[in-house]
């Protein structure tokens, strides 16, 4: 009898916490994009990066199973950012993300993000060295998907509730979706934006500022 | 969910293991996963029926301790052990609970020769 005690996830935690203390050293802030395909996350981050740029420095890495569309999209906007295709993966891994901060040139005291496959359940359990995680629900998506995905709903920090301008067409409940969502995460923070209208992104953009802020301080101490 | 990437992981485990405390063959391994970590056990099963074949490890009894859920009670107060993430407060049926527990996934011990 062998006692080993280890973590199935243990080698993806140790690259885990590699990145994340480059990011710290970087006074980086990391956002894990998490969500199921189509809920308007590129879009997200193409509005958002062209809200930031100017302001901080931006970079993306986007995780898909094929093709660089998304990369493409992102780099049309003026900010670096690298695909990182996972093949016949479900998730990104905290070695993968290694690879691509390797090779991104990041510049300190701005922000990444890191768009992941869009798949609401595998990527719950992988930390990529992220300071958070940010689900992103698109209101076509019906209100019960954070009872029927709870663990990716229960690993984020913060709910975006996207294409709130649809709402009026979709018989969707928008509190109740909120309700569900901290059912299963009582301390989340929910915002309800439209990427497309630009309805509520200044909201996400004060998110971002401050725990961008708050990343910085707790670097310097 | 991924089962089949995670137990590829346990075998990672297993073969480096059998570098460090030189074995060669593994009879038995014994995993403990909580229920809030999202892992299937019979997919579990499956998978590592597959991986393990032409390894170390083919053949290997698979034993799974299942870990209870716990999470902590904003209405009453206590910690509590749950069957599922959204079932109520056992205690006081309160519906706002937050898990501090049960998103274990780890290799316990092995039995090797």
């Amino acid at each position: 009898m062998v006692e080993i005690e280890t973590d199935i996830l243990a080698k993806n935690d140790g690259f885990a916490a590699a990145n994340r203390a480059r990011l710290a050293a970087l006074r980086t802030l990391a956002l894990n994009l998490v969500s199921s395909p189509g809920s308007g996350k590129t879009t997200l981050l193409c509005r958002t990066v062209e809200a930031l740029s100017g302001r901080m420095p931006v970079a993306v890495i986007e995780g898909d199973q094929q093709t660089s569309n998304d990369a493409e999209r992102i780099r049309a906007t003026g900010a670096p950012a690298i695909q990182v295709n996972t093949g016949k993966g479900c998730h990104l891994d905290a070695h993968m993300v290694g690879h691509a901060l390797d090779h991104l040139g990041l510049q300190p005291g701005g922000v990444l993000f890191v768009e992941n496959v869009g798949n609401l359940v595998c990527p719950a359990a992988f930390d990529l060295g992220e300071a958070a995680k940010v689900a992103i629900l698109s209101v076509t998506e019906g209100e019960d998907k954070p009872l029927k995905y709870p663990d990716m709903f229960a690993a984020a920090k913060l709910v975006i509730l996207n294409k709130v301008d649809l709402a009026p067409h979709c018989d969707v409940d928008l509190d109740l979706c909120e309700a569900n969502a901290r059912r299963v995460n009582p301390g989340v923070e929910v915002l309800r934006l439209s990427a497309r209208t630009g309805a509520g992104m200044e909201a996400w953009l004060a998110w971002i500022a401050a725990r961008l802020e708050a990343a910085t301080a707790a670097a310097a101490e | 969910m991924h089962e089949m990437s995670l137990c590829e992981g346990i075998l990672q485990v297993l073969e480096e293991q059998a570098v460090l405390q030189s074995f060669r063959e593994v009879r038995r391994v014994r995993l403990e996963i909580g229920r809030f970590a999202g892992i299937e056990p019979e997919a579990l099963r499956f998978g590592f029926d597959v991986v393990t074949k032409g390894s170390l490890a083919e053949g290997a009894a698979l034993e799974i301790v299942e870990l209870p859920g716990r999470a902590h009670c904003f209405d009453c107060g206590k910690t509590v052990e749950l069957e599922d993430r959204l079932a109520p407060c056992p205690k006081c049926g309160g519906g706002r609970l937050s898990p501090t527990g049960g998103d274990e996934m780890r290799i316990k011990d092995l039995e090797v020769t």
